[in-house]
């Protein structure tokens, strides 16, 4: 049982698929000016992880060697595909935001490579377990930096306002960068600073 | 038969592709009517947040019965009936050689390359008095194209109103053409002077009231001069000669009925 523990939270601190891994920083820049956006996103992945982490173990001991690659992410693109629709009907707004993005979850590094590195090799509950983990650890990361992009560059939290601005009358300038891209960066890299000056074994040695 | 034989290669390549496919087609044939109401709806919808008659929590195909739709050509600047106003859609046209022409260069202030014939408006009216005319406007910002209406007042001068529903600017720099208080600023601008020139522009900075000018002129964005700069030169470009000039000069010497 406490292995079915170690897969599903694991992904969060200890083994971070952004933090330690620094893998998906493309949609982390990405979606990341509003918490909104960043709410479904994380949805949608968490739902592709564990969706193909599942079918690709189930069909792990069929799968010839020499086109595996290619069956995972046909299976990871039908799931981004229906995610895609399913957003285009009934998260219209939220949908028309994240534009491309849903549709670059098929290239997310994430999905890959836990169908690679785990769902090929476990059973189909624990490959769940550990789509759902790495997802979880994904959207954890997204989620700060949403917070604070959103927070600092808009004065606002899910489109509630927070700090007035001085656009509309209040004391907030707010500060344009963390608008743009590149503040995500900033922000990630302080995120990991404070997860490697907590968890000290994830430093990696120097050469 | 192994794993890696040829026939096991491809069957299992065959099969999966099928599995994938029956999926991915159901998803979409099964979610094309609702997302195909999504998107008129939100069109409606940014059509009367142009005209000002849009209420947050009133049904949109409700308040959409007072609006009418009108396809217009531009080449005669009169309305046109060669297409079915509820299939109708522009952005299609551009791409179709016979129904639409390039910009040449100097004339082409919205950077948007081609132009087609004809052009969707909607008439807001009162009997047979027109009220309020929404017509749709394009052209390119910083980084992306983007679309909006914009209403005017049956002066054919005046904004009533003017949004964007379709852009791909900054959040909070480019992307404050959505803040509603700058929207708000667009009401009551003119866009022709006494004589029927164009003199819509975008000022740097806020527009000081009390310039005699002031009303031709709309308030830039802070941190985002190139997109202000964008929706200025995408409104000199439709509402000048090569774009609605003509038709909405016909339209204040004709009347609705011709």
């Amino acid at each position: 049982m406490s292995k079915a523990k170690d897969v599903l939270l694991d992904p969060i601190f200890n083994k971070n698929p952004i933090g330690l891994q620094i893998l998906g920083i493309c949609s982390a820049l990405a979606v990341t000016s509003k918490l909104e956006t960043v709410l479904v996103m994380c949805l949608a992945v968490i739902f592709v992880l564990a969706g193909s982490n599942v079918s690709v173990s189930l069909i792990r001991r069929q799968v010839p060697d020499s086109i595996r690659i290619i069956v995972e992410i046909t299976i990871i693109a039908t799931l981004v595909i229906i995610v895609d629709q399913f957003l285009k009907a009934f998260a219209f707004g939220v949908s028309k935001q994240l534009s491309v993005f849903v549709g670059l979850i098929i290239t997310n590094c994430i999905v890959l490579g836990r169908a690679e590195a785990f769902a090929m090799k476990n059973s189909p509950g624990m490959s769940l377990l550990d789509g759902i983990g790495n997802g979880l650890g994904y959207s954890v990361v997204l989620l700060l930096v949403g917070f604070f992009r959103e927070l600092l560059g808009a004065g606002k939290l899910l489109g509630f306002t927070i700090l007035p601005s001085t656009n509309d009358g209040g004391w907030y300038l707010p500060n344009g960068l963390m608008l743009l891209p590149p503040s995500a960066f900033f922000i990630i890299g302080l995120l990991i600073w404070a997860l490697r000056s907590w968890k000290t074994e994830q430093v990696e040695e120097e050469n | 038969m192994s794993r890696d034989s040829t026939s096991k290669i491809l069957s299992v390549a065959l099969l999966l592709c099928l599995v994938c496919s029956i999926l991915v087609s159901s998803a979409a044939v099964l979610l094309s009517d609702r997302q195909q109401r999504n998107k008129i709806e939100e069109k409606r919808k940014n059509i009367l947040l142009a005209a000002g008659l849009y209420r947050a929590g009133e049904p949109i195909d409700a308040l959409y019965q007072q609006v009418e739709q009108r396809i217009i050509d531009l080449q005669s600047g009169w309305f046109s009936d060669r297409f079915d106003p509820l299939d109708f859609d522009s952005r299609a046209l551009v791409k179709d050689p016979e129904l639409s022409r390039g910009i040449p260069d100097p004339l082409d202030l919205a950077d948007i390359k081609r132009r087609s014939h004809y052009k969707d408006v909607y008439l807001v009216r009162e009997g047979k008095q027109l009220q309020q005319l929404i017509l749709p406007v394009h052209g390119k910002g910083l980084w992306s194209t983007m679309y909006g209406f914009i209403s005017l007042a049956d002066d054919l001068t005046t904004v009533r109103g003017f949004s964007f529903y379709e852009h791909g600017e900054t959040p909070g720099l480019g992307g404050e053409i959505d803040n509603p208080n700058w929207k708000r600023q667009w009401q009551g601008k003119r866009i022709y002077g006494d004589n029927g020139e164009l003199r819509i522009e975008i000022a740097k900075g806020t527009v000081d009231k009390s310039e005699p000018d002031a009303v031709y002129k709309a308030d830039g964005l802070a941190g985002s001069t190139l997109t202000a700069r964008g929706v200025g030169n995408l409104l000199k470009y439709w509402m000048g000669a090569d774009g609605y000039q003509p038709f909405l000069e016909r339209l204040k010497q004709q009347g609705l009925e011709p």
